[in-house]
């Protein structure tokens, strides 16, 4: 594309992006000062260590069904891991939509059933139609843990980073579906960073990592949709009109991230019989130390999973040492899968 | 961690877990039949040679749209044999079924029996019923077993040969995403059916246009991808195989977008690969359904190892499953 030899550094912030270009072997045909960097888009990654634990403490109670989404099933919690504590007796279930918990509490009248909720702006919407649905349903034994993202203010803190230095950013199909181009022109205001809001293809990905470097040749930092097909200015006002009906933004802590404020969302008063994390108050257990795992480090971005020494030896999709191995969007997952 | 070590559904899904079960019978039972761990033995009678299997069917739900557990449990049994390159013959049943399940279920399903066995032209000639409480099973398990004499005058092994070609059946993922979306009422379209369909009369016209065959497989749990990697890895050569040569249907790669899955890893119950010598290779193409395709070869690089040729000519390696999160597919 162009020989100058400084590096262009771009971020995939999206773990279907990661996979999708690790399933393709984009990064192989890139010229060399192309880099691309994997972001902390993978929900299942970015769940705190202390909410992942309060998930599993509450699922060990023999008065509770634990619903869950798939992927969630084997990461590793303190102790253990929702699949292990499954092999051992408790009621855990993998369900495809919140509304399956829903039926769940609903033909388990004698239980409590809870969701553990983790997703970015493309899952909350849906949970906020579960909850407003559970509230008209009138039912007493149905529980969020709320444990949602919201991804602008992550990707502030990764723009901010001096350590991480990214000169583009390949942005979310999905998430934009829902939030349109208003936050994203913001952060380009206050960053003057390239955005472009890039579909799932592999030849949408080549077009859209096109479409950055062209920014960044030009130092022209604008919000740039190469997802016309489905991605519109607007967004979907629907969907976020529910989720502000239910839902409040509150700080959050991310793996890797830290504490971020704003970025996460909790249950508003009006839905507290729902809020697992206040109905159930559990004890959590002391976190041993860390066992070398470099998660955290590998979601800012700032480094690679192949710099981590369990990566391919202790730490495999089958025995998970860390989140980033367990998910399938995860970027350890991705590059252990596609080498 | 916790005190003991158990077992979890992670070990029973085909992948590297798995083989951690595995590795404690082999060690115990190692003989040289064995150690060829084929899905089914070739046995060798008094100059007669046999192929050998035993199968057993927990798929949840027990119907689906393209099958049911009795047709899974026959065909299932009767293909194992015929890549083989034998021709299947007898067949045992033994059912574990759990108090409570409804009489008509259980005629439903010997009736789905009776017509695949008349299909695949076998025999049922032995079998077995256990009922248990409820709980200590789920409606009704079935265990086979199977027999057929292997009939083919080449030599099928676990061993591909350099420069052999690689030929698939027809499109893949079928009867994984069928199961799911059945038991999960996931709402895809329902053209999503299994291809859960005996493999031996395809397989026979196969075997009758070639001597160069090397290596047959069908695909089963853990889909194309863990079959290639088996067979490289036995073969001691490398495979390069082509994305884009490989048939998907539309619904199924959508379906997989999706739910994030991998086509090449989602299980099979009516495909089946073919090493064979290029030269006969089209011949062998023909011989099989109307979306057959040829969508590789062997060769002496990278040995052990699968190489994807990805749709934009970049490559990458195929490993294989390392876990699957569909249990109970068949």
């Amino acid at each position: 594309m162009h020989s100058k030899t400084k590096k262009i550094r771009l971020m995939e912030v999206c773990g279907t992006h990661t996979m999708a270009i690790a399933r393709s072997g984009i990064r192989k045909l890139l010229p060399p000062e192309i880099e691309l960097i994997s972001g902390p888009g993978c929900p299942v990654c970015v769940t705190s260590q202390e909410d992942i634990d309060r998930a599993i403490e509450i699922a060990r109670r023999k008065d509770v069904i634990m619903t869950t989404f798939g992927d969630m099933m084997r990461v590793p919690g303190n102790e253990t891991s929702f699949e292990e504590l499954k092999a051992r007796g408790a009621d855990i279930r993998v369900v495809y939509s919140s509304l399956d918990a829903l039926e769940a509490a609903e033909s388990n009248p004698d239980k409590k059933v809870v969701f553990m909720g983790v997703g970015f702006e493309t899952t909350s919407p849906a949970i906020a139609a579960t909850v407003l649905e559970a509230k008209k349903r009138k039912l007493k034994n149905f529980f969020i843990l709320s444990n949602f993202k919201v991804l602008f203010p992550a990707l502030e803190v990764i723009a901010r980073s001096k350590k991480v230095a990214i000169d583009g950013f390949i942005c979310p199909g999905h998430v934009s579906v829902i939030t349109g181009t208003a936050p994203y022109k913001n952060f380009v205001r206050k960053f003057r960073k390239p955005c472009v809001i890039t579909g799932f293809d592999d030849r949408d990905i080549v077009k859209g990592i096109k479409m950055l470097v062209e920014q960044v040749k030009n130092r022209d930092p604008r919000v740039e949709i190469e997802y016309k097909r489905v991605v519109t200015e607007k967004g979907n006002v629907l969907a976020r009109k529910k989720c502000g009906k239910v839902f409040s933004v509150r700080d959050s802590v991310w793996r890797g991230l830290g504490k971020i404020k704003k970025s996460g969302l909790r249950l508003k008063k009006e839905f507290k019989s729902f809020d697992g994390e206040a109905h159930f108050r559990v004890k959590l257990p002391k976190v041993k130390k860390d066992k070398g795992c470099i998660c955290g480090e590998v979601l800012m971005g700032s480094r690679s999973p192949l710099e981590c020494r369990l990566f391919g030896k202790v730490c495999s999709p089958a025995r998970p040492v860390g989140p980033c191995m367990v998910s399938t969007e995860g970027t350890c997952a991705a590059y252990y899968k596609y080498r | 961690m916790m005190a003991q070590k158990i077992i979890t559904m992670s070990h029973g899904n085909g992948g590297r877990l798995m083989h951690e079960l595995i590795d404690v019978l082999r060690v115990k039972f190692s003989n040289r039949i064995l150690n060829e761990m084929a899905d089914a033995a070739e046995l060798d009678i008094k100059g007669n040679r046999l192929a050998f299997t035993t199968d057993s069917y927990v798929v949840k739900p027990l119907f689906f749209p393209g099958g049911d557990i009795g047709k899974l449990a026959v065909f299932g049994t009767v293909n194992d044999i015929a890549v083989k390159g034998a021709k299947p013959l007898y067949i045992s049943l033994a059912f574990i079924i759990e108090e409570g399940l409804d009489f008509l279920t259980f005629e439903r399903i010997a009736k789905s029996i009776q017509e695949a066995s008349r299909k695949a032209g076998v025999f049922v000639v032995t079998g077995d019923i256990k009922v248990v409480e409820r709980g200590s099973a789920d409606k009704i398990f079935i265990n086979t077993a199977g027999i057929g004499v292997i009939e083919y005058k080449g030599r099928i092994s676990s061993r591909a040969r350099k420069e052999d070609a690689i030929v698939i059946n027809g499109s893949i993922g079928e009867h994984g995403l069928a199961i799911l979306n059945a038991r999960e009422n996931l709402g895809f379209e329902s053209s999503i059916k299994s291809d859960c369909r005996n493999l031996n009369l395809e397989v026979k016209r196969c075997l009758s246009k070639s001597r160069k065959i090397h290596v047959m497989r069908d695909l089963t749990r853990g889909g194309l991808a863990t079959s290639l990697c088996e067979i490289a890895k036995s073969s001691s050569l490398g495979i390069e195989i082509d994305e884009e040569s490989i048939p998907v249907r539309k619904s199924v790669q959508k379906a997989c977008d999706i739910l994030g899955f991998d086509p090449l890893y989602i299980a099979n119950e009516g495909k089946f690969v073919c090493f064979v010598s290029a030269g006969d290779a089209e011949k062998v193409r023909r011989a099989m359904s109307p979306r057959a395709r040829i969508i590789g070869r062997v060769t002496s690089q990278h040995k052990g190892k699968v190489y994807l040729k990805t749709r934009i000519a970049s490559s990458r390696i195929l490993p294989m499953l390392e876990s699957d999160l569909l249990p109970r597919i068949c």
